[in-house]
């Protein structure tokens, strides 16, 4: 009932504001076509990165774990275990760095950029 | 987002002409300059007064270089001990130019794809450089894969792995140094005066080592494949 009702509200809500462009069809046609582009980048960014951060955020915690559990079954090796462990941590949170590149692409650096800035500067 | 003031361009812009369109233009690259000498400031500092019995600089150059040098042997084996230089070059150039980006007013040059992609297509060109050197034209072999009628698409998916190699490097790089100077940045504009960046700046120094370390441990490791035997 909760999932139903969020789910809905939300598809409703982008939909309002992805339509809601079409009200000023009058003024320069770039501008309104770039703002809906930019209305879904803006959309998709957020929700990019929201999963990716969930699935990064469980990925390490299996590593962490494991070095963790490696530590405190053999305290003399934990000089090594850290560094490794350090290592994976680091090549796991570069997924979730690039998914923030296309997510940093999709705000400032898409096709329509220039009537956007224009718009939001005059 | 508004435009940084960055010191060494405002010194650029003093000197005036065509120094000062290049460098609002490109700042990353007159700060790596910046970082180049600042490494061999501390070069020439090394090289001063060696003796048998070392004092305490040159005791702690000899730490670093010598802690790297065993490392790298470490992972490469002992033919790989004539590489130690270039990588032990891009780990200290990528940490001093990561640590520019934590003093308010420098750019990291780190932070713009460019200097990251040129390392990353560096590492790329010597790792094949390397496999030539070491194996002659029979280095293709470690391309196929053990079945012969699978092999162009074995190479197709080895090659397209390799690219991803170069951009997996740079890109992991430079959205590490972005993302934090884009959150130092906001962190300032919210809340600059209740010191709301200081817990970002402690974590982006183990950022910047880590990152820096990444970088020379993952290249150390493409070397190393490219020596070996083929499967």
């Amino acid at each position: 009932m909760f999932k139903k009702l969020s789910f809905s509200s939300l598809g409703s809500a982008f939909f309002l504001f992805a339509l809601c462009t079409v009200a000023y069809a009058a003024d320069a046609e770039t501008a309104i076509a770039g703002l809906r582009y930019f209305t879904v980048s803006v959309f998709a960014a957020g929700f990019g990165i929201g999963i990716a951060a969930f699935g990064c955020g469980i990925g390490m915690g299996y590593a962490v774990r494991g070095g963790l559990e490696g530590i405190a079954r053999n305290p003399e090796a934990s000089g090594k275990v850290t560094v490794t462990m350090l290592i994976g941590l680091a090549l796991i949170e570069a997924l979730c760095i690039y998914t923030l590149v296309i997510a940093l692409i999709l705000i400032y650096a898409h096709p329509y950029s220039e009537p956007i800035s224009k718009l939001f500067a005059a | 987002m508004e435009h940084p003031i960055l010191f060494l361009v405002q010194l650029c812009d003093l000197i005036g002409g065509g120094v000062a369109s290049f460098a609002h233009h490109s700042p990353h690259v007159i700060y790596s300059w910046f970082a180049m000498l600042i490494l061999i400031v501390f070069g020439l500092l090394a090289r001063k007064g060696i003796s048998i019995i070392p004092t305490k600089v040159q005791n702690f150059f000899e730490v670093v270089i010598g802690g790297l040098e065993e490392f790298t042997v470490d992972i490469t084996g002992e033919e790989g001990r004539r590489f130690f230089p270039i990588l032990a070059t891009l780990f200290i150039y990528i940490f001093v130019c990561n640590l520019l980006g934590l003093v308010p007013g420098l750019l990291p040059p780190t932070a713009n794809l460019n200097t990251n992609a040129a390392m990353a297509i560096v590492v790329f060109i010597m790792t094949h450089v390397i496999g030539v050197m070491t194996h002659g034209p029979k280095y293709i072999k470690q391309f196929t894969g053990p079945i012969w009628w699978l092999s162009p698409l074995i190479f197709l998916l080895e090659l397209i792995g390799h690219s991803a190699r170069v951009l997996s490097l740079s890109i992991r790089l430079f959205g590490n140094m972005m993302g934090k100077e884009l959150v130092l940045g906001i962190l300032f504009m919210l809340a600059g005066a209740y010191f709301a960046p200081f817990p970002m700046l402690c974590l982006g120094l183990l950022v910047c080592f880590i990152q820096a370390f990444v970088f020379y441990l993952l290249s150390t490791m493409y070397f190393t494949l490219a020596l070996e035997e083929a499967h």
